[in-house]
Formats: C-alpha cells, structure tokens, sequence
C-alpha cells in the first residue's frame, strides 16, 4: 500500500497552510517526509527554490523546518534552558556548555512568544500546553522558516488556544511559513490562508480558505462512494445484549457514554484518533476499570476490574495492536487460540493437547486461515491470518459480546473483506458486536448502527439507512455540517 | 530457526567434546571420578531449572547463590540442633520460598525491576551470613553427608533426584497451564493480562519456585560434604543463567526449554575436565565458557534478525 500518491503540495513565506483529511488520509507520512523522517520514492523537493535531494532530519534542521508534535519530544529531565540549548547549538562532545548563555537565550526566546515559563524549571513539572511552548520556542531559535504544527490545540485550554493563535500570526508575520494540521475546522477557517485536503494518500485540491465553508471541507475530506463490497446485513436484532449507563472514566478521559448493543446487531464506533474509543473498549473489558456509571449485561448489573473477570462474563476484546497484544508470535497458533479459555478447555489447568489441537483445526476450517497447521507459530502467518488468530482466540471463550478494535488496520484487500463476512457471519448467530473502526467505509458497510465519539463522549447515534461518509465525517468533526452563514 | 534447533546444536557441541574425550583422553570416563564429577554439578543444575523459568518469564534472579548459601546454613544449623534428615531437607526449602516470596512480591506486586531487587537481596543476604557466621564454617552432624548413605549410593540419589526434578519441570512446562502461562508472560505481560492470565500471579509464583529449587540445590550441595562454607553459593548466580542461555533461553523472554538447559549447563562443565585431561593450564577454563556464552547469545542475534518482524 502507497500511503502517499503523486502529492503536490506548496507553502509561501508568510502563509498558514493547513493539512486536512481523515486517520489515515496521509497527512503524518507527508509530514515525515518533509521532516527527512521518511525518504520519499518519487518526486521532489523544494526549499526556498533549491531542489533538496536525500533529506535527513539533521538537513531539515539545518534548513530551517521545524516541527512541532502533538506529544512534545523535550527531555523531560532537563531545565527548560537546557533543552533549548540543546536543540540550538551545535557542539561537540568536548566543548564547554555556556551556561549563562543558554539561559539568557532561553529567556529571550520564551519572553518573545509571551510565554510565563522559568528557563531554569525541569521540563518534566510542565503541563503540555507549556511543553508545546518550548518547542515553539525551540524553533523559533532555530531561525526556522517553515514551521509544522501537529494538532497544536488538542490539549490547550480556550486561553493557550488564543495565545498560541497570537504567536501563529506572528510567526507569519515575521515571514515564515506554517504547515498547520488540525481536525477542527473552525480553527482551520479563522487561522489558515490556504487548505490542502488529503484523501486516500493522494491530494484532492489546494483551495483559499475564504472561498470554502465548513461543509465543503468535509465534503473534500470524505467525498467517495462506500463500495458495495460489504457483506449484507440481515434479519433483526434480538434481546439487549450490553447496556451503557452514563459510563465513564476520568483516567481515560471518556465519560457519560450510554448505548445498547442488541444480539445479532453490529454497532460501529466512529471517531477521530483521540476521541476515546478504545479507551471505552479499554474500560469495558476492564483494563481501565470505570469509575461512574453502570454496565449491565444480559439484564445484570455488573462491574468489571479486571480482564479475567469481563472474560468470565462474556466480553471478548481483539485489541488493535495485533502484533503485540493479538497474537504471541513466538507461539503455535493452537496455544495462540486457546490462550483466553484456559478455565473453559482446560479444567484443574491439565492441558488437553487432542482437545486444543481439534478446536485449532476448526478455527483454521472455519475462519479459512491459512497456517501450514496448528503448530504453526504465530509470527509465521500473514497479517490478516494473524488477525484472524486472534479473533478465534476470542471466539473460543464463547462470547456475548465481542468488541473489534480496527479489526482490519494493515491487512491486505482479500482478508479485509473476509473478515468483515466472518464479523457478519458471527452476528448473525446472536453475537452483539461493537466495532471500533476508523475506516470509515468499513464502518459505513458493516454497521448496523453507528455509535459517533468525540472528545470522550458519545456524541450522536446514526442509523444505517442515514449514515453517510458525511453525516458520520461531520459528526465526529463536530460540526453540523451545514454551511454556517 | 526450527523448534529445537538450539538444543540439538548444543547437544552436537556436547556430543563432540564428549567424544574428543573418548578418543584422546579415555581416563575421562573412568567410573568413580566421572560420577563424581557429575554429583557436583546437581546443585547448579537444580538452580538452572529455576533460573532458566524466571528468565523465560522475562526476569532475572541473581540472589540465587546468595539464596542458596543462606538455606545451606540455615540447615546445617537445624541439622546442628537434632533435626532429623527430613525436617532438615524442608527447612532449608523453606528458607527458599520465603526469600524467593519476597523477590516476587518486590518484583510482581510492588513493580521494581528484577535486576534492582534481586541484587539488593543478594548483597542482603550475603551480609547477614557474613555477620552471622564471620566467614566460620559449619560442621555437619553424622548422617547428614550423602543423605546417611554410602558415598556410591549418595551419589546416585543427587543425581537421580536433580534429574527427577529437570524431567517433571519440563514436563510441567508443557503439559500444564501453568507452564504456558509462563511461556506467555514472558513474551509479552499485558498480552497474556488481556487473555485473562494475571502476569503478577505468575511471576511471584516463578520467583516462589525459584526459592524452592534453591533450597534444594543447597540441601544436594550440602550433603555432598562433612561441613558447609557461608559462602558455598557464591558464582552460583553466574554458572545458571549461563547454562540457560547457552541452552537456548531468550534472556528477553518467552522461549527456552530445560532439556537446553540440561545439556547447556552439562557442556559447560565439561570444559574444565576436558582441560585437565588435555594437560592444559585450567585457567582456560573462563574464556572458553565465555566464548561459549558468545556463541550462543550471538545465535540468537542472528536468529532474531532473520525473523519477521
């Protein structure tokens, strides 16, 4: 898979450029590559009119772009001071740190984009927002030109907000130019001369903010038909399976989430990155217990605080790192499956190897995976094989409820789509299904209903008949998607 | 790599050395001196089992010598005060799973790193044994050497029991859950908490064992002897995660068996015998146990990189 295609993609002196498009759309890779962090295959590079061939981050640096990262990369352990000082001089091993130097400069550096911070306090005390504060300080001193701003707002308060906007105009002003990714499209409109909107790895138009509203921009983000690929839905949901009440948990930053999931229905959670929908699988499969509200399944009231026990209730969770969480890869595939059921197949914990063996050779029947057999490491099988390991680990603890995380993310075409028909398949035999997906066809072609997060929060229900890339884009953006004026 | 490929190329390394000897130094199978040469390795082979499930669970113990001198002494004291043979063998395996209980609950429960807690107990107990017995060596009472049996007979007993214990952990590892379950934690700790197993249980319980096969060890070492040195253990730590890696045990955890670990630790003892039946100065010894353990770690190094990631 190309994550980027045949991009173009210009920033002027003095301009705020701003980036756009779904998870996935391509905006981190082009990012990487113009911060040397990855090497583009074809195409070039220009700064300042000369062709750059070969970037490197240090050549990058060395060029005058910055860039600033949602999670602030300072050394946590130092001053403020000293890690400015690291970032801007040059120096050998051996040459001599000068510390009053340093730290006047770091003085003068905070003090020009106004921000309250002591150059001699350990940046590990700082809050985020004063972290981020740092590094635009940090490239500020570099002299950079071309500054990149990864979601810069996602943690600040209202107040950061209007003043890291302030040190945005200013740094235009000052002539540089600024590559600004966000999700909110209102900022995006009040802040940004000109939007790139990616899709799909390739750019679907350059456009002046001011000739564009609210509506287009997600009709630029989403605009594609949702293939027919998708394997029906059919028949009608039964009995309530799992019940959500104003379920919540402050550590995870999720809370007041209330749905049903009924058996036989696919309820497909979509969101942007951060917006909390793994961390509500996480709290329901007890890996982060909840702290407010209530869970009942199958009509009782339970709490679950700890993986073992949402296992003993039911709850089935595939995890969304497969190759560290899914599958063990340096065991058989057997051992993989049966990994979750040691209670149910292996009573008094002797292992039955015969019994082991045939439910592996089912799942390899049933779930077409294709292993040279049981014994067949984990780590030997293609991606969506081991996917589907993982799926039949969970499916050997006989669930109620079985929770998806990104089912299908790096598997290739033909097991994506037999996967979804194993998901539909397994629906309609009376499993409640929650897919969390942040595919948007694929949670346009297998839901039955969709569940729309955002900032932690359950922010909109959308049923099948009324879910489009649209509807669901604008939800999870959060606007109404209509044109304002 | 194939399954077993590591033990059968320790097990072809061991093969040859032991054949070497056959042709050029015959002496070396002579009967008496050969089992008594294997006696002596039992001790570290015991701890080795235990060392080699404490690594595959992606831990480390280096207390075990220290472990190990500390039962030694405390038997030989209850020895000293009456006790018989059998209360003996259970006081100083109980004198193990206390201090390996506290490894774990450190390790496990508090969440410190094995290395950290394990060097501090090391240091710990060794001190105590310094202040307590001053570097005295302790006689033994009648009928404790080989277990109040004949030499030949005692010998017999070390050996079948280490062997006993090396064929039941192995085939515990496999035929129970508990063994997958270390296998599992091993490899990666909050994958096997997401499919219910609870990484904290099994590694107390590891360092727990540990404890048990240390106070073994020092109750197979101690008979082997009319009187016990506060400091028998010392290098013990050293001699079993050796074997365990040069056997085949991931020192990061998750894979690794104890047939490897049988045959890694009976090639690196062998080294030493091989060198006084070759006339050579035995202090080669150290170095070719060291580029042994090279050897093996820079098989895994290779191995590893040739994997998917």
């Amino acid at each position: 898979m190309r994550a980027l295609k045949g991009v173009s993609f210009e920033l002027q002196p003095g301009e705020v450029h701003a980036l756009l498009g779904e998870n996935g759309a391509g905006k981190s890779t082009l990012i990487k590559v113009i911060t040397g962090a990855h090497q583009a295959d074809g195409g070039s590079l220009f700064v300042a009119g000369g062709e750059v061939v070969h970037l490197t981050p240090s050549k990058a640096r060395e060029l005058g772009i910055a860039c600033i990262y949602q999670q602030p990369s300072l050394f946590p352990d130092l001053s403020v001071a000293e890690n400015i000082g690291l970032r801007l001089q040059k120096t050998g091993a051996f040459s001599r740190v000068r510390w009053g130097r340093q730290r006047s400069r770091a003085i003068d550096l905070l003090q020009r984009i106004g921000a309250e911070i002591s150059p001699d306090a350990e940046v590990r005390s700082l809050s985020m927002p004063e972290q981020q504060l740092v590094e635009i300080a940090c490239a500020l001193g570099s002299g950079a030109r071309i500054v990149i701003m990864d979601e810069p707002t996602a943690s600040l308060t209202q107040k950061e907000q209007h003043l890291l906007f302030k040190i945005i105009r200013d740094l235009r002003q000052g002539g540089v130019g600024v590559i600004y990714i966000s999700h909110r499209l209102e900022e995006i409109l009040a802040l940004a001369d000109r939007v790139t909107v990616l899709r799909d790895g390739e750019s679907v138009g350059t456009n002046p903010v001011d000739e564009l509203t609210e509506s287009q921009l997600i009709k630029l983000m989403v605009g594609r038909e949702v293939s027919s690929i998708y394997p029906p839905s059919e028949g009608e949901p039964g009995e309530v399976v799992l019940s959500l009440e104003g379920l919540g948990c402050s550590a995870s930053g999720v809370g007041g989430v209330t749905m049903d999931v009924r058996a036989g229905e696919i309820v497909g959670v979509a969101g942007l990155i951060g917006a909390g929908r793994s961390e509500l699988a996480r709290i329901l499969f007890g890996i982060t217990p909840a702290d407010t509200g209530g869970i009942v399944l199958n009509g009782e009231r339970i709490s679950i605080t700890c993986p073992r026990e949402a296992i003993a209730r039911g709850i089935a969770y595939v995890p969304e790192d497969r190759r560290r969480h899914g599958v063990i890869l340096e065991m058989p595939s057997a051992h993989n499956m049966t990994m979750a059921s040691h209670p149910r197949l292996f009573p008094g914990n002797w292992l039955r190897f015969n019994a082991e063996s045939l439910l592996a050779r089912e799942f390899i029947r049933d779930l077409g995976i294709k292993a040279s057999g049981p014994e067949a490491p984990g780590g030997s099988l293609s991606g969506g094989n081991q996917q589907k390991v993982s799926v039949a680990r969970w499916l050997a603890t006989r669930p109620k409820l079985l929770i998806l995380d990104e089912p299908t993310q790096g598997v290739d075409v033909g097991a994506k789509s037999e996967i979804h028909r194993i998901i539909r398949r397994l629906a309609r035999e009376g499993l409640a299904v929650l897919m969390i997906s942040s595919d948007l066809g694929e949670v346009l072609g297998m839901s039955d209903r969709i569940a729309v997060m955002r900032g932690g929060r359950l922010v909109e229900w959308i049923g099948r008949e009324q879910a489009d890339a649209h509807s669901v884009m604008a939800a999870a953006l959060g606007t109404n998607g209509k044109d304002a004026a | 790599m194939s399954r077993f490929s590591r033990e059968l190329t320790v097990a072809g390394a061991l093969g040859l050395l032991l054949l070497i000897l056959a042709v050029f130094a015959p002496n070396f199978y002579h009967l008496q001196p050969f089992i008594s040469r294997l006696t002596s390795q039992m001790p570290a082979l015991v701890a080795a089992v235990g060392i080699a499930l404490v690594i595959i669970s992606r831990q480390i113990d280096i207390s075990i010598g220290a472990q190990l001198s500390m039962c030694a002494i405390i038997a030989s004291v209850a020895a000293g005060s009456g006790l018989p043979l059998g209360a003996v063998i259970l006081t100083s395996m109980g004198a193990g799973v206390l201090m390996g209980a506290l490894n774990g609950v450190l390790v496990a429960w508090v969440g410190l790193p094995s290395i950290v807690v394990t060097l501090a107990t090391m240091v710990a107990w060794q001190e105590t044994l310094r202040l307590w017995q001053q570097g005295r060596m302790l006689a033994l009472p009648e009928g404790i050497q080989w277990f109040g049996l004949s030499q030949a007979a005692g010998q017999t007993a070390v050996i079948s029991v280490s062997l006993t214990i090396v064929i039941a952990a192995a085939w515990a590892m496999k035929n129970l859950a508990l063994g997958r379950f270390i296998y599992a934690v091993g490899s990666d700790a909050e994958a096997a908490r997401l499919a219910g197993i609870d990484p904290r249980r099994t590694t107390f319980g590891v360092f727990v064992l540990m404890g048990v096969l240390a106070g073994l060890a020092a109750v197979l070492n101690l008979v082997q002897s009319p009187q016990v040195q506060p400091n028998c253990g010392d290098g013990l730590e050293l001699k079993a995660i050796a074997a365990a890696v040069v056997g085949g045990v991931a020192i990061n955890g998750g894979r690794g068996t104890l047939w490897g670990v049988l045959l890694g630790l009976l090639l690196l003892a062998n080294v030493n015998p091989a060198l006084t039946h070759f006339h050579l100065p035995p202090y080669w010894e150290k170095a070719i146990q060291g580029l042994v353990i090279l050897l093996a770690v820079l098989a895994d190094g290779l191995g590893r990189r040739k994997r998917p990631r």
